[in-house]
């Protein structure tokens, strides 16, 4: 049979399936999903793997349509939605009459994709687009979904903590399935101790920030996807003897990136500052073990050395990657522009000069910078003045308009109904009052050595984080003022265990808490619990979980306007 | 406007708030080179071929055997190669079978059992066995559990039912109550694919205004159908929904996303018209008057220019052909537009920078950046000269820039500006370090050396003659100043 892909899919499920194992499976030929007729394949089954999207459906009618009904054999159809099988899209392809074409319509349910050792996501594009903009709450459902099945595999979750509309539905619709199949009653002693579950609109600025992480920064400059992210070649131009004049690679260089990378593991959450000497370090070591074949005099220290060669030859290369990627990293970090950018960003977020119109964002319009850089520093003004003078926001508003063009009105309008560009209403800014509770800016930062989560932004502590900070200790109750200017209720929730599977703490144990992000979690809020959870005296584990990995640029793009029609 | 360089530095002195930077600078840059001089070095070392290998296995990059891989490898018709890569593909994967758990609970160990659930229903799973005859029984169920129209599901159960993928016939649901507890049913559930299954089924079968009514005091299934409805390109009924709700501006701004779709100007310029008279906020109702009225002068003058660009007469299209047409372009586009080939007209014509400037209430520093950019572009630096230049009551005329001048510096450099165009602008700039790195980058050596006269700088004044050509006016200069 031959597969065609969705190709927004072939990324998730990179992950947990490679091209071997579906050829294990008499899987022939595999396609990408695009308009026009079916490429020629010998195979009798046909499966289209797709999301559940309306304009995929209009390809797939299109496919099957073209298709030579006159040859033989004849090639059966069939679908399968990721991750639900949807109505909707059943019902489109009826009224283009092609739904009886399809032998089997089936549903793989793929809820939480592992993505590391401390991280699932769903990696749901428009999971906040839906909440927030239409009001469409399908998935919370499956968020919902995912956490049962988790709960299925890893033991009823004793608590649950949550802050926001978004985070109540979730625990409501978790409580609800509970009562609804009471055989899911498991045996299963529970690993996480805690279930936080937090709104993405809790926290609109944390995302906004330029992430000052390695893995943040590569994030924000070259964009990971599904932990692969692809680099300008230049810099990894294979540099050896007697090559010099060879032709440089022109296509870029895809790398993967994750825990198993023992380096990587050590720098993806530092600082970038903090990453240099990192590196410098790690090559003095490897140089000096390269050195000891130099000592190896015996038959024995020499194959002891060439048993460790592989090894070393691994711990190399990633090096290599790693100190052109650095070097990539701070020619943009070292520039003008990024610092300009970076001090309004500062300013804004320790609460200087919010509630006027800025000069570097009008320098920025003036010059036509990207346009989502500037939707992005206009929201984090906004967010940080709990929203703007209607004056400021009518200036910025009409400077957009008149560079970037009429159409955008309709993103703008967007942004307004998501809270992150609004006019102040009540008068009052209540920004400053939570800074300051929350601590969330902090002006003795250490980036080499942090204290304080503080250092994945320099400066700035994610808010989502120190919520969860704060609610391991010593609670939530004494920050209920701030809590209460945040949106949207917080709650507890006790689920009973049977009492044989009641932990018995041992001392100095750790509680494992899983975060739930609604609407998306940045690398730097990653980054900031997996401090959390090395701290020595933290008691607390952190695994997260999120609806999708984001950054300020891929966020505020999926809340933009679609500007152009469809390409068919 | 922008603040002074001056101001800043101190401001950065003075304050506590720290901006990324890097405080060992250098160190830290040597550093890196240090770590890549090292790595490169040890390339030496290692065997070639092994290095190859060992290169393609894990570090290549491309993730070998993956699915987009080899979707290109099979879309690209060759298969030839996969056994080889297959058997990299072990090796690559026995490396990454070392994974360094950052949690002590790692979830990817605590997976291994997901398989025996049917929930988490595998990719291995779904196709087992997946020769063309066992796939089917595989997949197929039993056909009672499609054709069950004849039994009698309450409407929660039909609900419990749909939510698990299964096909439930709604036509049993006949009454209006019936329907109306249905749909409760599917909203309590949360899941949007039901709920909006549901509402097509009632949009099929209920009257418009009582869909409407019984719609208005269901919020979330409202919310629902405008989506769908949006989705599906129904705008008909959704602008009658969003009427009856009294949603005007939504109402608006809905039928305005419309314009993105009609391809012919003249008709899309008709369209914004009749857009003007909607319901929008005051301060929106005057964007889209501009969007309309920006899009008529678009027409006009691209049939004026197309005409003279044809005709071949006029000297500027002859000597710099338009690369596009300007039509639905951004409103400070056409500024830039009309700068670059209408600067001079008076200002009664449609196509004249002062025209647009006035119509459109263009802000002082956008048009005098706009009209910058342009005149530079040309190299027309009289143009760029009295643009930044203003006078005072008194008559005396002054130099400023809408943003610090170390900006127009570089925009000028940009476009190829001589030195002494380019000297006359890095004299003015504020902060005498930049001054210095921009006139010394660019040459300017009257700038430098009077910048260092002022400093009163003999070292750097002596040690900035071997940059002068020997017995140029410039050398001159510095000796002279240094005798005095």
């Amino acid at each position: 049979q031959a597969i065609v892909w969705d190709e927004y899919l072939t990324g998730p499920f990179g992950l947990i399936a490679q091209y071997s194992l579906l050829k294990e499976h008499e899987v022939e030929k595999m396609f990408t999903l695009k308009p026009g007729r079916l490429p020629p394949a010998d195979v009798k089954n046909i499966i289209f793997f797709v999301r559940p999207k309306l304009e995929l459906m209009d390809i797939i009618t299109d496919n099957v349509l073209r298709e030579d009904r006159g040859r033989s054999p004849q090639r059966d159809f069939h679908i399968l939605f990721v991750p639900r099988r949807s109505l909707l899209c059943e019902q489109w392809l009826k009224e283009q009459g092609v739904l009886g074409s399809f032998i089997h319509r089936e549903q793989y349910s793929l809820d939480l994709i592992p993505f590391d050792g401390d991280l699932l996501s769903m990696e749901s594009e428009s999971a906040f687009k839906e909440c927030y903009l239409e009001s469409d709450q399908t998935s919370l459902y499956h968020a919902a979904k995912g956490l049962m099945t988790l709960q299925a595999l890893y033991g009823t979750i004793p608590q649950i903590f949550g802050k926001g509309d978004c985070a109540r539905h979730v625990a409501n619709m978790m409580i609800r399935m509970k009562r609804e199949f009471p055989g899911s009653q498991n045996s299963i002693f529970p690993v996480f101790d805690t279930l936080l579950l937090l709104d993405r609109n809790v926290d609109l600025l944390t995302p906004l920030a330029t992430q000052l992480t390695y893995e943040g920064l590569i994030d924000e400059i070259y964009g990971i996807q599904n932990t692969y992210v692809k680099l300008p070649p230049e810099k990894f131009a294979p540099k050896k003897q007697g090559e010099g004049g060879k032709d440089l690679p022109t296509e870029p260089k895809k790398l993967q990136l994750n825990s198993a990378e023992e380096l990587y593991a050590e720098i993806r959450d530092k600082n970038f500052n903090a990453v240099g000497s990192v590196l410098s370090k790690k090559a003095k070591i490897i140089s000096a073990a390269f050195e000891e074949r130099h000592h190896a005099k015996t038959v024995g220290e020499i194959k002891q050395f060439v048993s460790q060669l592989p090894h070393m030859q691994a711990a190399r290369s990633s090096l290599a990657n790693h100190t052109s990627i650095a070097e990539l990293i701070k020619d943009i970090t070292t520039s003008e522009d990024f610092f300009d950018n970076l001090t309004v960003e500062q300013e804004f977020m320790s609460g200087i000069d919010t509630d006027k119109v800025n000069n570097y964002i009008e320098d920025c319009i003036a010059q036509k910078h990207p346009l989502i850089k500037i939707l992005r520093l206009v929201c984090l003004q906004s967010v940080c003045n709990s929203g703007l003078k209607q004056k400021v926001l009518d200036h910025y508003k009409r400077e957009i308009l008149q560079t970037y063009g009429y159409e955008h009105i309709l993103t703008l309008n967007n942004l307004e109904k998501a809270g992150l560009l609004k006019p102040q209403t009540s008068g009052r800014n209540n920004y400053p009052t939570i800074r300051k509770t929350l601590r969330l800016w902090m002006d003795d930062v250490n980036e080499q050595n942090p204290n304080d989560i503080s250092y994945v932004y320099s400066g700035y502590a994610p808010l989502s984080v120190r919520l969860a900070q704060l609610l391991a200790r010593p609670g939530w109750r004494s920050i209920e003022e701030v809590l209460k200017m945040l949106p949207g209720p917080h709650f507890e929730e006790r689920q009973q265990l049977p009492t044989g599977l009641q932990k018995k703490r041992q001392h100095g144990e750790n509680r494992v808490t899983l975060v739930f992000f609604l609407g998306g979690v940045t690398y730097a809020e990653i980054a900031a619990l997996r401090f959390l959870s090395q701290m020595e005296d933290g008691g607390t584990e952190y695994v997260i979980a999120t609806t999708k990995l984001i950054n300020g640029t891929t966020w505020i793009k999926s809340l933009m306007e679609k500007l152009e029609p469809a390409p068919f | 406007m922008s603040r002074a360089r001056a101001d800043e530095e101190e401001y950065w002195h003075s304050s506590k708030f720290r901006a990324f930077t890097f405080d060992d600078e250098d160190d830290e840059l040597s550093q890196l080179k240090e770590s890549k001089r090292a790595v490169n070095s040890l390339r030496d070392i290692v065997d070639d071929d092994d290095d190859d290998d060992l290169e393609r296995v894990s570090w290549s990059g491309e993730p070998v055997g993956s699915i987009s891989w080899s979707i290109k490898e099979t879309a690209s018709g060759s298969t030839s190669s996969l056994e080889g890569r297959d058997s990299s593909l072990q090796k690559g994967s026995s490396y990454a079978a070392l994974p360094k758990q950052v949690s002590s609970y790692s979830l990817s160990s605590l997976f291994k059992g997901r398989n025996k659930l049917p929930s988490f229903q595998s990719l291995s799973d779904a196709l087992t066995d997946t020769g063309v005859k066992n796939y089917a029984p595989e997949l197929r169920r039993p056909k009672a559990e499609y054709k069950d129209y004849s039994s009698d599901w309450s409407p929660r159960d039909t609900v419990r039912r749909m939510q698990r993928g299964k096909v439930c016939s709604l036509e049993r649901f006949r009454s209006l109550q019936d329907k109306l507890v249905l749909l409760d049913e599917a909203v309590a559930g949360h899941d949007g694919n039901v709920i909006t299954a549901v509402l097509i089924f009632l949009k099929r079968t209920l009257r418009r205004e009582i869909l409407f009514r019984e719609l208005e005091v269901r919020q979330v299934a409202l919310c629902h159908l405008i989506h769908f409805l949006r989705e599906t390109g129904e705008q008909k009924l959704l602008l009658d929904l969003l009427r009856f709700l009294d949603r005007t501006e939504e109402v608006a701004l809905s039928q305005y996303r419309e314009h993105l779709n009609i391809q012919d100007v003249e008709k899309r310029k008709e369209f914004l018209k009749g857009c003007i008279g909607l319901p929008f906020s005051a301060e929106d109702t005057s964007h889209i008057q501009d969007h309309y009225t920006l899009l008529e002068r678009q027409i006009i003058i691209e049939a004026n220019d197309r005409h003279l660009e044809k005709a071949g007469q006029s000297e500027i299209f002859r000597k710099y052909p338009r690369k596009a047409s300007i039509l639905n372009m951004p409103l400070v586009t056409t500024l830039f537009y009309a700068c670059f080939y209408h600067y001079t007209e008076a200002e009664g014509t449609f196509s004249s920078p002062t025209n647009l400037k006035k119509t459109f209430k263009i802000p002082d520093k956008q048009y005098v950046l706009t009209a910058l950019a342009a005149r530079a572009k040309l190299r027309a630096w009289d143009d760029v000269d009295a643009l930044l230049t203003t006078k005072n009551w008194l008559g005396y005329t002054k130099k400023k820039a809408p943003i610090g001048f170390h900006r127009v510096v570089e925009m000028l450099q940009r476009n190829n500006a001589p030195v002494q165009v380019l000297q006359e602008y890095v004299r003015l700039v504020e902060d005498v370090e930049t001054r210095l790195n921009l006139a010394t980058k660019y040459k300017c050596h009257d700038v430098v050396i009077e910048t260092y006269r002022d400093l009163k700088d003999r070292i750097q004044l002596t040690a900035y003659k071997c940059k002068v050509e020997r017995g140029s006016a410039e050398e001159e200069k510095i000796n002279s100043i240094l005798n005095n």
